[in-house]
């Protein structure tokens, strides 16, 4: 008979369903996170299928339309925003800080349920016909021009911001509140800070989508004219509403992803991290400047060259935080004892590809090169750099890092870097030549283009397919290490960390007894004064 | 660390134990309240827990000022483009009722506050539920006074849609002004009986005699959201109201 922990204590489907802890809440996340991460993925398959070759042979124009909106509304709403924070986030953040749970374990599991009734509006939305607005929903593509389910998706994106707003709530005062005796905010893991300002960013900018989505709900129903030029509306300043949540809604995706990277990144190079508090401001920083950015959405659509100006400076400035975490994790891992395990690898994957996609993203907030590839496939691939070779690739570390504490067992290690080999390639083949075939001019959200671009466009569909076989991969060695992988001990990579004191998995009540922290809670390197500032 | 945890591991090395715990206040609490039947099993003690919960509710009005500022900009926005307009539009609604709904919500905020008193000074139940209707009776009364306004509105065909009508000189703006004026005030009501129903379990709860001095952090946090609601009102009376004072207005 195992010793009981938060898996076995417990049976059936209602012990699931009905559950107040937060590490089983995280793996009804999870779950349904995974299935919209396959069905955004199945949408991409599609797209990738249509432009392999310049005749649009395959899909409709309107049904492409279509399939790219809801791969967009389903990666960002569904997967993006709430994998880290909901998953990992859940699951950790109360073991990072000696708590029991997190603040409001109910409205912990009410979130989950708004997040899956938000993704039932979405599936309803796609599978009477779909949207095809594109996932920003602008106006008057989404008001007045367009026929399809505008409303029904809307609505599910309007749900499902409110389990994120539920969850950054729920972080906050759980990271205020709930922390041990004598753990310091800068005894804090950097995990936890990145999460503190993703919650910052959630509890900010989402109420703004929903009221925004709410108003494009009442224009279509009610025919007010809030956006709808014809009735005196000004759809730009929908652009001003949807930017201002998201752009920071990419900061809700890359800033966890940033706090695993940290924790990773100190585990497998035996090191501190090199200036914590460095780290930890900028992931504040970034939650701040990231709200004064949104701008350089719209260069094109008509705002005055003045305040271009002012959004391309601070488009500049957000970068600088992002620097310095990136020139701070290299730092880390310089001399460091390395060993290249499966999150490692993916750590480096990150900070590779994040560095790209951030230095694109400083072309295109120079005002004078984005007119050139403004709506081309650069854009694409800035975005695609930031979000996937970025937010998933942190992701996919911080599974591979964490899992061996939320099953308790242990996975193929050799099939894990398999999977970390073939992601890396397959993203970079997939979006490395977005960059190139947008800069020649190849515009966005087009089923049809000129046949000379077909060779990049081949390249991208080669590499999504070994994308695919990347991602599918860590599904089956992980479900297998639940039936046949060897138990894990409380510490199997000998991190460090209070996650890393509890048994693997960890017990109902995370600790018998509260912990009082007495230094930083990451000791890599004890004859030095880290961690604490 | 008192005696709230005595065995606790120390996660760290030996000599240097220094324990500081800011931001944990409860701890030098936690023998007082050991097992008070409302503490949650995830709280080390009630101070904790409340603390907890009235920083929920503070994060969660929070999220409600950005909820409500999408509509406030975009009102900032029609109005620059639609001044005279919004105006002439604005002169069409009765400042008499509005300033009337003002006092109420205002009164009502005293009342409610009056109810978190009685319940952390543990007065009666009879107290307590005394002040949690009369605040439920005056929210009431607004609601009342708004459902007289809507249906004047309807009645003159001043609802924004394919039928609107509208006498005046700038009907597009006034339109504009119209659809502004059901959105953010139809939002606010709903935030009022949303506050009204909250209030009904708040008070079955005072019957129970559930609230006392070492426990009414419900009625604190429905005390902070009523307060809430009567602020944006405070801020949509002159923006919707008063604006077209001197435009000639009734």
């Amino acid at each position: 008979m195992d010793t009981l922990n938060y898996i076995n204590n417990g049976h059936g489907l209602a012990s699931w369903l009905l559950t107040k802890d937060h590490k089983r809440i995280a793996l009804l996340y999870l779950v349904s996170i995974t299935f919209f991460f396959f069905l955004g993925g199945l949408f991409a398959f599609m797209i990738r299928l249509e432009l392999l070759t310049p005749a649009g042979d395959v899909l409709t124009a309107e049904n492409y339309n279509k399939m790219f909106t809801m791969h967009g509304v389903v990666m960002v709403f569904f997967f993006l925003i709430p994998s880290i924070p909901a998953v990992l986030g859940n699951f950790l953040i109360p073991i990072m800080i000696g708590a029991k749970d997190l603040a409001f374990p109910r409205i912990n599991l009410i979130s989950w349920y708004i997040y899956v009734l938000g993704g039932i509006f979405t599936l309803v939305a796609a599978l009477s016909g779909g949207v095809d607005t594109g996932w920003t929903f602008y106006t008057p593509y989404s008001t007045a021009a367009a026929n399809s389910h505008v409303i029904t998706a809307a609505l599910g994106v309007f749900i499902t911001g409110f389990s994120s707003i539920l969850t950054g709530l729920n972080f906050i005062v759980t990271i205020h509140r709930m922390r041990a005796p004598g753990l310091t905010w800068f005894r804090l893991p950097l995990f936890v800070w990145a999460h503190y300002a993703t919650s910052l960013v959630m509890i900010l900018g989402t109420p703004v989508i929903a009221i925004t989505v709410l108003l494009v709900a009442a224009e279509r129903v009610l025919h007010m004219g809030i956006f709808d030029p014809a009735l005196g509306g000004d759809p730009v300043l929908f652009q001003h509403l949807f930017w201002f949540y998201s752009h920071p809604a990419v900061y809700i995706m890359i800033l966890p992803a940033m706090g695993v990277i940290s924790e990773i990144v100190q585990a497998f190079a035996r090191k501190n991290v090199f200036g914590y508090s460095f780290i930890a401001f900028s992931s504040l920083a970034i939650a701040i400047i990231g709200f004064l950015v949104w701008g350089h959405h719209i260069f094109v659509a008509g705002q005055s060259v003045y305040a271009g100006m002012l959004f391309s400076i601070i488009s500049y400035i957000v970068a600088v935080p992002s620097a310095i975490k990136v020139f701070n994790w290299t730092a880390t891992i310089y001399r460091g004892s390395i060993s290249l395990d499966s999150p490692m690898l993916y750590a480096f994957g990150f900070i590779g590809l994040f560095t790209i996609g951030g230095l694109t993203g400083l072309f295109l907030a120079a005002m004078g090169l984005d007119i050139h590839v403004h709506d081309t496939y650069f854009v694409v691939a800035h975005f695609h750099y930031i979000m996937v070779g970025g937010a998933i690739m942190g992701y996919l570390g911080g599974l591979h890092y964490w899992w061996p504490k939320i099953s308790g067992k242990l996975y193929s290690e050799p099939a894990a870097k398999l999977a970390a080999g073939l992601v890396f390639i397959g993203f970079n083949l997939t979006f490395f030549p977005q960059f190139l075939v947008g800069y020649l001019g190849m515009p966005r959200r087009y089923h049809m283009y000129p046949p000379e671009f077909q060779v990049f466009n081949v390249m991208s569909t080669l590499g999504a397919t070994i994308l695919s076989v990347g991602y599918l991969l860590p599904m089956f060695y992980f479900v297998h290490s639940i039936f046949r992988g060897k138990p894990s001990p409380a510490d199997p990579w000998g991190a460090k960390g209070l996650e890393w004191e509890v048994p693997s998995p960890p017990p109902t009540e995370n600790f018998a007894v509260t912990p009082i922290v007495t230094h930083g809670t990451h000791q890599y390197a004890p004859s030095k004064e880290v961690g604490v500032v | 660390m008192s005696d709230g945890y005595p065995q606790a591991p120390s996660v760290g090395l030996p000599g240097r134990v220094s324990i500081q715990a800011p931001g944990n206040p409860h701890d030098e609490q936690s023998s007082a309240h050991p097992h008070h039947p409302k503490l949650q099993h995830h709280f080390d003690d009630m101070g904790q827990q409340a603390e907890a919960s009235t920083l929920g509710m503070w994060v969660f009005l929070v999220t409600e000022i950005m909820f409500f500022g999408g509509l406030f900009l975009a009102y900032l926005v029609y109005r620059t483009q639609n001044p005279m307009a919004f105006q002439e539009a604005s002169a069409h609604l009765s400042w008499k009722l509005g300033a009337f709904n003002t006092a109420v919500l205002i009164f009502s905020s005293l009342t409610m506050a009056l109810a978190v008193r009685s319940a952390q000074t543990s007065e009666s139940r009879g107290t307590q539920v005394f002040w949690l209707v009369t605040t439920m009776i005056l929210g009431a009364t607004f609601l009342g006074v708004k459902v007289i306004e809507y249906s004047e509105k309807f009645a003159h065909n001043n609802v924004p849609g394919p039928n609107f009508v509208w006498d005046g000189q700038y009907p597009a703006g006034a339109e504009i002004f119209y659809s502004l004026y059901f959105c953010m005030t139809g939002l606010h009501a709903l935030h009022m009986v949303i506050g009204l129903g909250i209030m009904t379990v708040i008070a079955i709860m005072a019957w129970r005699r559930q609230f006392n001095t070492e426990y009414f952090t419900p009625v604190e946090i429905t005390g902070l959201y009523w307060h809430f609601v009567d602020i944006v009102w405070i801020f949509l009376f002159p923006l919707l109201y008063l604006i077209g004072r001197h435009y000639g207005g009734h």
